[in-house]
């Protein structure tokens, strides 16, 4: 497509000399470097680019920004496609793949388009009253019918594997935005030489200098902004930031943005966009204003506009608008007109409802509206009365001026709302919304370029001085000053539908039927007809909308107000604001130094908190996990194996008061520990459950070492802190984790001395010691103590010779006839001789629940003490830890399941209680559980039914001890 | 004699990316110095105050968080009774991320204000970076030590190599 709707000469944006081709709906195109898709495809002379949410109406564009409420596309990158991007910011790259969306069949004849003439049935409301019966159709039918038919577009429902970025910046002042308000308060806080922030969400910085291109200064005021950044850019203390749009105010003047990074270039190695979180001493919003349209009868055909709209792609990008009609009621629209014409753009009429004199050089209609449209998928006629009647008048170009709305979302943003400015008909901002956040400029109402200049550099002014600085003196530069002149027309009464909401097809009719039926409060209004809950959030409607309403209950504006203004202020890809989650980054990854060698012996990872271990070693033939825990148990339990424990937590605990502290924080005693030996012990939280449990070695007199559950590690660490420094902060007492600098690896078995024999490790140790050894000339530590039922040591060096020290316990264990055993054989083991793990200890349960009531010391206090004594939690009733056994041994038990006295119906009050653990035992050649019971210990030998209700397993089981194996522990002891 | 054969904490470095280096850094022995409450360590070396790093020649005391700090680059000195003494030798696995781009890569990962006016050379400072707990030292304008978990290295890598690529990448448009 040539470019046959471009004005020679005209485009500040564009690079004539750089073309790029692109595709729209699969047609080929070509614009120049600069171009936004919409200036692109409207210099092509194309103004058709979409279909309306709701009645497929034919739709174009209507702006030159982010506020695009109509112009939204799919843009197709491989197969990845990124749907609702408006036209109006997606710059225009070389093989562009950009798709209309929301239709059925061609774009020009969308056969969805039959909603517009059910367009009668189809006002606010009418899902609700329609679709509500039968009542099991919404889900199956209806909903899916009318999501496929009203929407937007559609994702490719693949992960976005692109390039995304977050990041934080700094700074003593975040100017938001780069106008002339914005330019002046950068320019004023940088010479003062504070670190300034200056984001702007368009490609270059000037705002409304670009489009209106008013004199400045005695330049033109592009020169003038090109000046001023240039200085900006040139100090040290600045950060510009363009393409980045400012989404949000939070707390302790935290600022969120998205910075379109590479969005313009084809997909590459650079970020897509980059979320920021800024964080501000101050900052300023001079974010300018937004202009409104007009309702009137069908003010939403390709080739309606606002007025800002067609100067900025005008200005911006050389767009030819051909003949133009203007529909205004204020100053700024007069003023459009008259730069037009002396771009020599034709103004076929120039329409106001004021009653303005008639003395411009195109033809004027004073106290006229604009009542109607005709052209199906482009404008072709206004039609206009006035006083002598109606006139059709042929335009390919209608723009509306309907005043301006202060960019004031981000003063909203901690829940303040905006106060209602008669003056100037429209919401301003009210003072000190959101702390540190000052506004300027037409953000606030100020409307006139000398007005902005001069309210930039005093704002920056004032922030100077709050921050104790003196503001430097720089001159404001002289600028049009021309009234507004409003006269407020918020729709126009002419029969017929009459837009507000472009975006999601809500109609002035659809806000007066809110009203009627019931819903007159403006959040009411807003769910009952979706006005503002589109993408653009209803940038250029929620103003009139709220008026339409105010007109329609008979309250004044400031009475009905406004709904909620809610970051983020433009759409924010979820893909931006998780960047760096995906897949690996999800969470971190902790491996062990066995890691490698795990991997490379074939064991399956699985993951434990963050760690990745093991879960079983495969050897030949081994296909299931079943074979290889079986074998690893059965070498366990004849032979020998060796396993990584290092995710163990590890705490070194050291200081004079040390044993008593630790006696406070266990409900046994350690203090009577005597050094080289270990002791198992139980915490308790301060309610009175059980927090973790392990072991405590005591290292020396006054050094502890103090062993945690994997998946409690950090919370052990937290807990014993926050005792330390909330109950006895004056005590002799530091902790520090260890679990890092240590690499430990369990022996167990009958071998387990051969096997440290072999490695020439010093083994004689009793039961519960630990001592200082050396293995392969490193220092390293050795404890006696057992978590599989078998004669059991725990060897640590090092973290850094863990990995060879792993290989040579694999070597010399499959010498002893041992192995290397994984997660599953573990837990078999354990579950095997009855003890606990996270399973069991999973926060709602006692010391006595587990059946070591006996622990919690009566000759001492300890954290949780009392509250465990509460009677709820000493009462008869309660469920304790039992043992459970299929009567028919071939039957499998399952985690999760639920209790039941054998003939009593599977329902909550039956409940007697529920499983924890499961292990498939080669050892005692059946399945074994573990589980809670109601007064367990009692019901020894009772037969009970274990239920399963999500596997449909019903299971007869025997109540016993929960330890299967070796009762008297002779063999750990042995 | 020591056969068995230490692992390096970290692998795959140096690696360089854009106006950013990344490399492996040993600090030598690391201990960790914890005062016992209201003991004055000043007899025996001066304790730093929460972000301060004191250099002594080769040896180093960073502060490392409530009540702590790590003493690199030489043997724990004999503090009997003042303060618990740890060693974090090998808790850790540290880098160096240097270069014109160091501060660009880190602010992608780590909420600190690293203006030179908040985070001056010198100092240091316990942060997240992406996921990641760890400890910062400025060692210059442009060129930072970090301190990580050692069992999450390769995270740690992964993330500062996903940054440094994005930041180059960035660069280059």
């Amino acid at each position: 497509m040539n470019q046959s709707h471009r004005i020679p000469g005209k485009g500040l944006l564009i690079d004539r000399a750089r073309p790029v081709r692109f595709s729209f709906d699969g047609k080929g195109y070509e614009g120049f470097a600069g171009d936004t898709l919409a200036s692109a495809l409207l210099a092509s002379g194309t103004r058709l680019m979409g279909r309306s949410f709701k009645y497929h109406r034919p739709r174009g564009v209507m702006t030159a920004g982010s506020e695009e409420p109509s112009a939204l596309m799919e843009i197709h990158e491989g197969a990845q496609q990124t749907p609702n991007v408006r036209a109006t910011v997606q710059e225009i790259y070389e093989g562009l793949d950009a798709r209309s969306q929301n239709h059925l069949g061609p774009l020009a004849f969308d056969l969805l388009a039959v909603n517009d003439w059910m367009a009668p049935f189809l006002s606010a409301g009418f899902y609700y009253k329609t679709f509500m019966w039968p009542r099991a159709f919404w889900e199956k039918l209806y909903e899916p019918a009318i999501r496929r038919a009203a929407g937007l577009g559609s994702l490719s429902g693949r992960h976005d594997e692109a390039v995304y970025e977050k990041a934080f910046a700094h700074c003593d002042l975040l100017v938001i935005g780069a106008g002339p308000a914005g330019l002046m308060a950068a320019l004023v806080a940088a010479r003062a030489g504070v670190d300034v922030i200056l984001a702007d969400e368009d490609v270059r910085m000037g705002g409304r200098l670009l489009a209106d291109q008013p004199e400045v200064g005695g330049q033109a005021g592009p020169d003038w902004a090109a000046s001023v950044v240039a200085e900006l850019a040139s100090l040290q203390n600045v950060r510009l930031m363009t393409r980045t749009t400012v989404t949000g105010a939070y707390d302790d003047g935290t600022f969120g943005a998205l910075e379109r990074v590479s969005l313009h270039r084809a997909p590459g190695e650079a970020p897509r966009e980059c979320f920021w979180r800024i964080v501000a001493k101050r900052a300023i919003l001079a974010a300018g204003a937004l202009e409104r349209p007009i309702a009137h009868p069908d003010n939403d055909r390709p080739g309606v506009m606002l007025a800002s709209g067609l100067t900025g792609q005008l200005a911006k990008w050389g767009v030819n608008p051909g003949r133009v009609v203007i529909f205004s009621n204020n100053e700024s629209g007069l003023a459009a007109a008259r730069s037009l014409t002396a771009q020599g753009i034709e103004i076929a009429a120039y329409v106001d409802p004021r009653p303005i004199p008639v003395t411009e050089d195109f033809p004027v209609y004073a106290g006229a509206e604009v009542v109607g449209t005709r052209g199906r998928l482009g404008l072709k006629d206004v039609a206009v009365r006035h006083k002598g009647g109606i006139s059709m008048i042929e335009a390919r170009t209608l723009a509306l001026a309907g005043g301006w709305n202060p960019t004031l979302h981000l003063t909203c943003h901690l829940n303040t709302r905006p106060q209602w400015d008669e003056n100037i008909a429209a919401f301003v901002p009210k003072a000190g919304a959101v702390p540190g956040l000052s506004v300027a400029g037409a953000a606030r109402g100020r409307f006139s370029t000398a007005a902005c200049l001069a309210d930039g550099a005093a704002v920056a002014g004032e922030v100077l001085a709050d921050l104790g600085l003196r503001a430097p003196d720089v001159p404001v530069p002289g600028a049009e000053d021309a009234p507004y002149g409003i006269a407020p027309l918020w729709a126009v009464d002419a029969g017929g539908r009459a837009w507000l909401d472009f975006a999601n097809d809500v109609t002035t009719k659809d806000v007066k039927l809110a009203a009627q039926e019931g819903f007159r409060s403006v959040e009411h209004m807003k769910r009952y007809t979706t006005q503002g809950m589109a993408p653009d959030q209803g940038k250029s409607s929620n103003v009139a909308a709220l008026a339409v309403l105010a007109d329609a209950t008979g309250q004044g504006i400031p009475e009905t107000g406004t709904t909620t203004y809610r970051p983020p202020f433009i759409p924010v890809s979820i893909a931006a604001m998780g960047a760096g989650g995906r897949a690996e980054g999800f969470a971190p990854r902790r491996l062990l130094t066995s890691d490698a060698r795990s991997r490379a012996m074939g064991a399956p990872m699985i993951e434990a908190g963050l760690w990745y271990r093991p879960s079983y070693f495969p050897r030949d033939g081994e296909t299931d996990w079943r074979t290889a825990c079986d074998r690893e148990v059965r070498q366990v339990r004849e032979d020998v194996g060796v396993a990584d424990v290092s995710t163990l937590g590890k705490i070194d605990v050291q200081g004079a008061d040390a044993a008593r502290f630790l006696d406070f924080v266990y409900t046994n005693t350690m203090s009577t520990l005597a050094p080289g030996k270990v002791r198992y012990g139980l915490m308790l939280r301060e309610d009175g459950f059980v927090l973790d449990d392990g072991t405590c070695a005591r290292l020396g007199p006054e050094h502890f070492l103090v062993t945690t559950t994997t998946a409690a590690a950090g919370l052990v660490m937290r807990h014993m802190d926050f005792v330390h420094q909330a109950f006895c902060g004056s005590w002799d007492v530091r902790m520090s984790s260890v679990t890092e600098s240590w690499a430990q690896f369990c022996i167990a078995g009958p071998k387990a001395g051969a096997l440290l024999e072999a490695l020439e490790v010093e083994a004689e140790l009793p039961f519960m010691g630990c001592a200082p050894v050396t293995v392969g000339g490193v220092q390293g530590r050795l404890f006696r103590i057992s978590f599989s039922g078998e004669q059991g040591y725990e060897i640590a060096v090092p973290t850094r010779y863990g990995a060879a020290l792993f290989d040579r316990l694999v070597e010399a264990a499959h010498a002893q006839d041992g192995c290397a055993y994984g997660m599953e054989a573990l837990n078999v083991l354990r579950v095997e001789k009855g003890f606990i793990t996270h399973a069991e200890i999973h926060g709602r349960v006692t010391a006595d629940d587990v059946g070591l009531g006996k622990m919690v010391s009566a000759k001492k206090d300890c954290i949780g003490k009392a509250a465990s004594l509460r009677p709820g939690l000493t009462e008869a009733g309660r469920e304790q830890l039992v043992g459970l056994m299929p009567v028919n041994q071939g039957e499998v038990l399952s985690a999760g399941a639920h209790l039941y006295n054998e003939r009593d119906r599977a329902t909550r009050e039956h409940n007697q209680g529920y499983v924890t653990s499961v292990a498939p035992s080669p050892t005692l050649g059946c399945w074994l559980g573990l589980g809670f019971l109601k007064d367990g210990r009692a019901r020894h030998g009772q037969v009970i039914r274990l239920d399963d209700g999500l596997r449909g397993r019903k299971v007869l089981v025997e109540v016993c001890d929960p330890v299967f194996f070796d009762a008297e522990g002779g063999r750990m002891r042995g | 004699m020591a056969d068995l054969i230490a692992t390096p904490a970290v692998t795959g470095l140096p690696l360089t990316i854009g106006r950013a280096v990344l490399a492996a850094f040993d600090p030598g022995p690391v201990t960790a110095i914890a005062p016992y409450p209201g003991r004055d360590l000043s007899a025996v070396l001066q304790f730093p105050a929460p972000g301060q790093v004191i250099t002594d020649g080769a040896r180093r005391l960073i502060w490392a968080g409530r009540e702590t700090a790590f003493l690199t680059g030489g043997p724990a000195p004999d503090l009997g009774g003042l303060a618990a003494v740890t060693d974090q030798s090998d808790g850790w696995v540290w880098v160096t991320l240097e270069g014109r781009d160091a501060t660009a890569v880190l602010a992608r990962l780590c909420p600190l204000d690293l203006r030179a006016s908040t985070f001056p050379v010198g100092t240091s400072a316990k942060s997240v970076l992406q996921h990641l707990s760890v400890l910062l030292v400025r060692t210059a304008e442009d060129a930072f030590q970090i301190a990580a978990f050692r069992s999450m290295a390769g995270t740690l890598v992964h993330d500062l190599s996903g940054a440094m690529k994005a930041v180059a990448a960035r660069a280059a448009l």
